[in-house]
């Protein structure tokens, strides 16, 4: 039960159909990666299991932790644990990540976080991620290059501590440097209360963040599962050559 | 600190409460020279003012309503009640003196405490008349005047009749003459060359006669190289029918001077808003208007300055939320008449529900100001379908070496950025007044930060389940 479980599910946008049946799970304790080419509908997973609204959900389900969340809120399901870095991270204008930051922890824990708590914490992940404190004060997202905004998502997972993340293509657009600080940010959360999916497109991520399981989806379906070498196989043999296995193998 | 009067701000307007408190005198319903004669005797005003008062009594009989802005066809000018003396002290100096009804009134509200903890003075008006005022010592001992501006007008008299009117005549405009006619009430500040006044001065007005017509005019005279912040609050009862806030504020800034005016507005909604507020910014002086409008019916104000000569500087930073019910009709004006003299307009407006907030403003740009240079950005935030906004940007430039720029946006609760914070934990309404107290940002900032922490409260209130 302790895990993330996404069963047959299928979704539309705008008519369209993006997902078509659906099948993974995600053990508590564990990093798995999900690989595709682009279109596949990746993206389109992670917001669905974060509850964008813009979605509709036709069939199936999304269990966390054995509970069904596809009714939840997007806030309900993020004070439950789960947590998506997005692709594309939202610019707002205006609003301190510092501000920001200190009310989503607040949500998540229910309570009020005083600001000695706060601080030590937000210190502790900006170290780990390298990162200047001065960041705390820029405006949420406004003016940051994709590096930049994909440390910031990591900020938020270090602090908020999900028991779920979901990471969207956190390593495109990066340098090696950054993207070894990425990878430090998701591994520092490893450990036995803590599961994760990594969106990738390549395999380059999987050096450093080295997944349990490897699944691949192609046409709004997982078509192929494996360990870490189902990646370099991958890398090495496009994804052409996996879609020639599918279509044998149906 | 969050006892200060910001406090009063929100969708659940706290101060509907009518306090209980029985006049000394309430003049007849409607503005006749009976009714400005009976002012002025209360007053013991002296011959010239009884006779500048009838004169603007004529000016604005003459002038005909404003057509070109909100509807204020429901205004009943001659159904109010343009005089109403609450007391029969007037300006005392400590809470004491002061009738136990209104004391409580202002206790409610906060005001002696803020001003034992972040004010440098306070002056407090109730209906017509203030009835307190008080500058700290160590002001006073340097020449910081802070007084009913009746006060100023007779023991200050020569510095007074200098300025009075000088800034904003009665010929001006309709609201600008009925405010000349029926004055009452308001502050007269005068800072003598070189003090430099750290904390705010705050004067404070509470209507709470109904169908009644509040008429404070303010007189502020920096003198050159002083520096001062002063703060207006006002708040009302909510009743039935109509009332009217006509204020008239005259600024002097001179040379080399500094002065902010900050006005955090929140009038109950049946509240007709509509003041005339201008400063003269003299050569290198600086002065800055920072305009909350967030309650009343109607308002219509656009604070004005006119740098005249050298070096002066101005930044107007105001900010409108328009609920459903409510036209805010607010702006600014630049004029920039001397070389060198420069100007920013910064304006946000939020409009939630069926409100309407405009911006209207001027810039103008006189011949021989050379290298004068001003601009102008005004954004709007629209909560609902149904919201409404509009901008009439006047620019008038005689001089070829200025530069005026100007930047409108309008823009939507985006839904991608509700989505980005609920998934971080906050509910779509946080989620969307964290939005919108991030819109005003760059303005509430400039706020002292008791006013700021308030604002931003206001804003979660008014936004409470707005969405979804
Ligand atoms: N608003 C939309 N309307 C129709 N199709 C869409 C919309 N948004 C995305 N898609 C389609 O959904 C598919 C999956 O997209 P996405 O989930 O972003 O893929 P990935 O992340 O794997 O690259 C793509 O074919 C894309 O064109
Ligand atoms: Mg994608």
């Amino acid at each position: 039960m302790n895990q993330l479980e996404i069963r047959d599910l299928w979704a539309s946008i705008d008519g369209e159909t993006i997902l078509k049946g659906v099948n993974l799970v995600v053990p508590k304790g564990q990093v798995h990666a999900l690989m595709g080419p682009n279109g596949a509908g990746k993206s389109t997973l992670g917001k669905i299991l974060a509850g964008d609204p813009e979605y509709t959900v036709e069939r199936g389900d999304i269990l966390l932790d054995g509970e069904n969340i596809l009714e939840l809120s997007p806030d309900e399901r993020a004070r439950k644990g789960l947590f998506l870095a997005f692709q594309y991270p939202v610019e707002v204008p205006g609003v301190t990540i510092a501000n920001f930051l200190r009310m989503a922890l607040q949500a998540r824990l229910g309570r009020e976080v005083g600001v000695a708590e706060f601080w030590a914490k937000v210190k502790k992940a900006l170290e780990l991620l390298d990162w200047d404190e001065a960041y705390l004060s820029r405006y949420l997202n406004e003016g940051f290059s994709g590096g930049e905004k994909k440390r910031n998502e990591i900020l938020q997972l270090l602090v908020l501590e999900p028991t779920y993340a979901v990471l969207d293509e956190t390593d495109s657009g990066l340098d090696i440097d950054a993207l070894k600080v990425v990878a430090r940010g998701v591994n520092a959360m490893r450990g036995p209360s803590f599961g994760a999916l990594v969106i990738t497109h390549y395999q380059r991520l999987l050096n450093y963040i080295v997944p349990d399981r490897v699944h691949v989806m192609m046409d709004g379906k997982v078509v192929a599962e494996g360990g870490p070498e189902l990646a370099l196989e991958l890398e090495a043999k496009g994804y052409e050559w996996l879609r020639e296995q599918v279509k044998e193998g149906a | 600190m969050s006892e200060v009067d910001l406090k009063t701000l929100g969708e659940e307007y706290k101060y509907h409460f009518v306090d209980e408190v029985k006049p000394v005198f309430v003049a007849e319903r409607g503005l006749t020279r009976r009714v400005i004669e009976a002012i002025s005797y209360h007053k013991g005003e002296p011959e010239w003012m009884l006779k500048f008062r009838l004169r603007a009594l004529e000016i604005f009989q003459k002038k005909p309503m404003p057509t070109w802005g909100p509807d204020l066809s429901g205004l009943d000018l001659d159904n109010l009640v343009y005089y109403v003396k609450p007391a029969e002290t007037r300006d005392a100096k400590s809470w004491e003196e002061i009738p136990e009804e209104i004391r409580r009134t202002y206790e409610r509200l906060g005001i002696p405490e803020a001003e034992r903890k972040v004010l440098a003075g306070v002056g407090a008006q109730y209906d017509s008349e203030m009835v307190y005022h008080r500058v700290r010592e160590e002001l006073e001992r340097q020449g910081v005047i802070f007084v009913a501006i009746e006060e100023g007008m007779k023991k200050y008299e020569d510095l007074f009749k200098e300025y009075f009117a000088k800034v904003v005549p009665p010929e001006d405009n309709k609201f600008a003459a009925l405010n000349s006619a029926a004055w009452s009430g308001g502050s007269f500040v005068y800072i003598p060359p070189g003090v430099k006044v750290e904390l705010p001065l705050q004067a404070y007005f509470r209507v709470n006669t109904p169908e009644f017509g509040q008429f404070e005019r303010t007189l502020i005279i920096v003198d050159e190289g002083a520096e001062v912040h002063y703060i207006e609050g006002c708040t009302a009862p909510m009743y039935s029918t109509e009332s009217l806030h006509t204020g008239v504020i005259e600024i002097v800034v001179k040379r080399g001077a500094r002065s902010r005016y900050t006005t955090i507005q929140n009038w109950s909604t049946n509240m007709y808003n509509l003041v005339t507020q201008r400063a003269l910014v003299y050569g290198d002086a600086f002065h800055e208007w920072l305009d909350g409008n967030l309650g009343s019916k109607v308002t219509m104000k656009y604070p004005s300055s006119y740098l005249l000569e050298p070096g002066a500087r101005t930044e107007i930073l105001s900010i409108a939320f328009a609920k459903t019910g409510q036209h805010q009709d607010t702006g600014a004006k630049i004029i920039l008449g001397a070389p060198h003299t420069s100007g920013t307009i910064v304006s946000k407006s939020i409009s939630k529900g069926e409100g309407r907030a405009s911006y209207r403003g001027l810039v103008k740009v006189l011949e021989g100001a050379r290298g004068a240079k001003a601009n102008v950005e005004c954004d709007a935030l629209l909560i609902d379908p149904e919201s409404r906004t509009d901008t009439y940007p006047y620019i008038e430039i005689e001089e070829d070496t200025a530069h005026v720029g100007h930047e409108a946006t309008v823009s939507k609760i985006n839904d991608e950025q509700i989505f980005y914070l609920q998934t971080r934990g906050l509910k779509e309404d946080e989620a969307a007044a964290l939005i919108v107290r991030g819109f005003i940002e760059p303005i509430a900032k400039e706020l002292p930060l008791e006013y700021a922490v308030e604002l931003n409260r206001l804003i979660e209130l008014e936004m409470e389940g707005s969405v979804g």
